[in-house]
């Protein structure tokens, strides 16, 4: 009898508790979140140990659907595996590397310039500087093709032969310093953010006590500064590590050419070659390394997070720079030409020219953007205004980031509602923390695994491989820790009181939500919502192996255009993605305070 | 007739039991408030009185009706059992206007527009906020905003009024000319109201009845009179009244025919009570109630001026006698010297005794008013 009585009260106690709305939203949540990331990852490991229908090819004792390590041999061991692993490993890891070091001494040294010393036009820096990490991340490379280009790929060769008159040597055009310098220069603005904002955020008193204990301004930089901004040099480290590890555009640009080529550019080949166990196994490996540093990252820093976020009106330390006021502004206004305005010159410059290798002004023309067409250029497609297929492929890339922007952001705040309401529960930490998966797997990889999943039909789910829903999907789950971050943020201003008070009043879960929850997160979200935009508009690893003929996006008609050698049409589309990214940014900061993503 | 009555209701947080096994009943039209330390469960009993939080065990009833039971399997949404709550921060929506705030739970009803805009109108001119329709929560002060948590509160009618800590966020003056608004509206709305605060001030100065509650346990419940003058333990006792109470440790004996209690600084008559012979006692004493003889009478117990704490109406006092240390409350300006002697009498009528080993009340024994409802 007591027996029954306390089973009934612990079941009416189940009960009332699945049955709050976040509780249910949180089991939603988990199960698309499952839909999203685990299945495709389970999907993929499974495809790199079971033998697949091109593998005929390779082995004849290859029977599809069986279990086998013939792969995993083959990638680790086998005779080739040299070529088609151990070197692309090779590669990421030292570009991967050398990227993160350049663009920490680039960025580190941007921001404390800025936020620390008397440099002149310090506001006019902090804008332009973050400038690079708006633009497609290929946008350098194809710059940079235009000015160092030589014959080895097909088309007319760069400005440097132009100038000089002698080809330009392998070793600048193409592979791993190009590959290098190009991505340091876009990745450069993690650490610059990430390290003005810890700059700022640290109190001047930590640093007085140390002077007026009669320190130098070398120990305070060094004993004091130093270790309070070392988590977020650290986490800046880790950022450009795993970004510059998953990027797909450059190096392919850069190293393809000379055959030099990474983890994330061995992917995209397998495939091509259909041989995609290979391009798995090469994604697995690139998640574990992701992984492993993101854990590395944790136990280093853990809760040695210093920075907290100051009130108002801040006061720091300025160092003075003496008379090298100026030549650190020059060194920082070098970057920005670098970085922002020299290639985007040169790109456009490149869409006016009527025929490659002629720097003359009379060779200019408004062909590429408005011209009809000519059989005698470009056999024949006319300027990409005019051109349906652009059109169409721009129609797509709006279509596309106006959809993951709106889907995202609103999953975000269910995500964040999920996470802020059921505080403390496992449910709301297993959905905060599932949220944040995408984050470990490289673009790259996300797309293989897709790729790998989607390719055939998933029990009642039709093929997805070629529609645009399968675009939306994998620009929406790679998207989503950043929009998880940013919707838990607003809710936690939100959710609690302000609701209840609904609650009180009797509104259902869905007035609340539409009067009081969405109008009170949204003004919170706007900038969010127009980064993801900019994000999925400029996206080019997470989607060129999904992306089929009917669905291209201006990015994918960019690769198609460059790897043609069209390069007066690949450069306009940049540029056309360049406008709609540097407005979409524009937008974003006048609406709301900037976020990282 | 009992309005809310609440029966063996418990809440866990994780490890933590914010509400343990509580049983209160609350009478119409009274004025109760759960006071005690932050972290005491307070704001728990009163959100799952709302049903803003559902209670891991338990019965709670609301005029009659079961508005939960673990037990039966009963849930009734916080919008449906007729009441109304201000939160602390008041939880104005910053997107809607003064009007649209009060509106939204008569929207909810789904009344009429001519209804609707009559009775937001007079919740409104009830609480003075005439002509402040068309603004924003942002653009009124502290105290407009509460008196439009007040107006939201009061347009559905609701017959329990639930107010958690809705004065400390007001500065001090406000906050007093807040508390005399409360007052009147309860006296002037018959609503049953339960009020959550840390501030015994507040607690003693609105409320027909307090129930002082500590680590999820509720303390007692009684009259502010009562509360002040029979705490019905250790904690109440030290927990209300500032400065606090002082407190004596000591034993009682049997000296000839009287009971008398005694410690190592001092002897006073113990309480007629046989059963209290031989037990560890704390004896217990108000400040204000530790009188001081003038010096010449050469009685009293002495002691010597530890500190002198003048305080414009009155004079704190701490006077040291072996290991003890009294606070003693003076009225007027009187002046005393560091270091002085002074001799003090305590008014036999005016301690309270508790077993040491329990915490609880000894003597006067607490009197059994308003049901049996306490500890």
């Amino acid at each position: 009898m007591e027996m029954a009585e306390s089973f009934k009260v612990w079941v009416n106690r189940f009960r009332f508790r699945i049955s709050q709305p976040h509780v249910v939203l949180g089991i939603l949540l988990l199960l698309l979140l499952l839909a999203l990331v685990i299945i495709p990852f389970v999907q993929m490991v499974h495809d790199t140990a079971v033998w697949q229908e091109a593998d005929t090819r390779l082995s004849r004792a290859a029977k599809p659907g069986e279990w086998t390590a013939f792969h995993y041999l083959r990638v680790f061991s086998g005779r080739l595996s040299k070529v088609i692993f151990y070197r692309p490993l090779l590669h990421s890891l030292e570009t991967s590397l050398a990227i993160s070091f350049l663009g920490m001494a680039l960025g580190g040294l941007l921001a404390w310039l800025v936020v620390r010393t008397d440099m002149p036009f310090r506001r006019a820096v902090a804008v332009f500087a973050v400038i690079p990490y708006v633009l497609p991340s290929y946008t350098l490379a194809l710059a940079w093709l235009d000015f160092f280009k030589n014959e080895r790929i097909g088309g007319a060769a760069g400005i440097y032969q132009y100038l000089f008159g002698v080809p330009t040597p392998d070793w600048l055009a193409y592979g791993f310093l190009p590959i290098v310098i190009n991505l340091s220069l876009h990745y450069y603005p993690f650490t610059y953010l990430l390290l003005s904002g810890a700059l700022v955020s640290i109190d001047a008193h930590l640093e007085e006590c140390g002077e007026v204990l009669g320190a130098s301004r070398f120990t305070i930089l060094r004993r004091i500064t130093f270790p309070i901004v070392l988590p977020a040099l650290l986490s800046a480290f880790i950022l450009t590590f795993s970004r510059a590890l998953g990027t797909f555009g450059t190096p392919y640009f850069l190293g393809a050419p000379v055959r030099y080529f990474t983890l994330s550019t061995t992917i995209y080949s397998n495939i091509v070659n259909r041989t995609p166990a290979v391009a798995y196994i090469s994604a697995l490996v690139l998640i574990l390394i992701s992984i492993f540093i993101l854990y590395a990252n944790q136990r280093l820093i853990g809760s040695k997070s210093f920075v907290t976020i100051a009130g108002k009106g801040f006061r720091h330390r300025v160092t003075p720079l003496g008379r090298f006021r100026y030549p650190a502004f020059f060194l920082a206004l070098g970057l920005i030409l670098l970085g922002v305005f020299t290639p985007l010159l040169l790109l456009t410059w490149q869409t006016l020219m009527l025929y490659p290798n002629d720097y003359s002004l009379k060779n200019l023309t408004l062909h590429f953007w408005i011209g009809k067409s000519d059989p005698a250029l470009a056999e024949g497609e006319s300027g990409i205004l005019r051109n349906l297929q652009i059109l169409g492929a721009a129609w797509n890339s709006l279509e596309l980031s106006v959809l993951v922007a709106l889907v995202t952001g609103l999953t975000g705040i269910f995500i964040g509602y999920v996470a802020v309401k059921g505080r403390k529960t496992w449910l709301a930490a297993l959905v905060e923390q599932g949220s944040f998966l995408p984050y470990l797997i490289p673009s790259i990889a996300f797309g293989a695994i897709y790729l790998s999943l989607f390719t055939q039909p998933v029990g009642p789910i039709p093929s997805l491989y070629g529609s645009f829903f399968l675009l939306v999907m994998v620009c929406m789950a790679k998207n989503l820790p950043f929009s998880a971050r940013s919707g838990i943020s607003s809710m936690l201003q939100v959710a609690g009181e302000l609701e209840e008070s609904a609650v009180v009043a009797g509104a259902s879960w869905a007035k609340r939500f539409w009067k009081i929850i969405l109008p009170l997160t949204l003004t919170g979200s706007i900038s969010g919502f127009i980064l993801v935009f900019i994000a999925t508009m400029r996206e080019l690893s997470l989607i060129i192996l999904l992306v089929t003929p009917s669905t291209r996006t201006l990015t994918t008609m960019t690769f198609r255009y460059v790897e043609q050698g069209y390069a007066q049409f690949a450069d306009a589309i940049i540029v056309l993605i360049v406008l709609i990214v540097v407005a979409g940014e524009f937008i974003a900061r006048k609406l709301g305070k900037r976020e990282i993503a | 007739m009992s309005l809310i009555e609440i029966e063996k209701v418990s809440k866990k947080f994780g490890a933590v039991t914010a509400v343990d096994r509580l049983d209160l009943t609350v009478q119409a039209g009274e004025f109760l408030t759960l006071l005690g330390p932050s972290g005491c469960g307070k704001t728990t009993v009163l959100r799952m009185i709302a049903g803003l939080e559902i209670p891991d065990a338990g019965m709670i009833r609301i005029k009659d009706k079961t508005v939960f039971s673990s037990r039966e399997g009963i849930y009734v949404a916080p919008g449906k059992r007729g009441i109304g709550l201000v939160f602390q921060s008041y939880a104005l929506w910053p997107h809607m206007t003064v009007f649209e705030n009060v509106a939204f739970g008569l929207q909810v009803q789904g009344a009429e527009r001519k209804e609707l805009e009559d009775r937001v109108h007079t919740s409104l001119d009830y609480m003075r906020l005439r002509g402040m329709e068309k603004r924003y929560p942002q653009q009124l002060s502290g105290g407009q905003q509460q008196r439009v948590a007040l107006a939201r509160m009061l347009v559905t009618r609701p017959s329990i009024f639930l107010m958690d800590e809705p004065l400390s966020n007001l500065d001090a003056k406000l906050r007093m000319e807040m508390r005399a608004e409360i007052k009147r509206l309860h006296w002037e709305a018959k609503a049953t109201t339960l009020y959550v605060t840390h501030d015994q001030n507040e607690a003693l100065t609105l409320s027909t009845q307090v129930a002082v509650m500590n680590r999820g346990i509720l303390q007692q419940v009684a009259s502010p009179h009562q509360i002040y003058r029979r705490p019905a333990n250790l904690f109440v006792a030290d927990f209300i009244g500032s400065p606090t109470i002082n407190f004596i440790p000591g034993k009682i004996h049997r000296e000839g025919g009287d009971l008398i209690f005694r410690n190592e600084s001092l002897v006073l008559p113990a309480p007629p009570e046989e059963g209290l012979a031989g037990k560890e006692v704390t004896a217990a004493i108000r400040p204000e109630d530790i009188r001081i003889l003038p010096r010449e009478k050469g009685k009293g117990l002495e002691g010597e001026v530890y500190s002198v704490l003048p305080a414009g109406a009155e004079v704190i006092l701490q006077v040291k006698k072996g290991s003890l240390l009294f606070t003693i409350r003076v009225m007027g300006e009187v002046s005393f010297e560091m270091g002085e002697k002074v001799y003090l009498q305590f008014p036999p009528e005016a301690m309270v005794f508790y077993d040491q080993e329990t915490g609880n009340l000894l003597y006067p024994f607490r009197e059994q008013g308003n049901g049996n409802r306490a500890i």
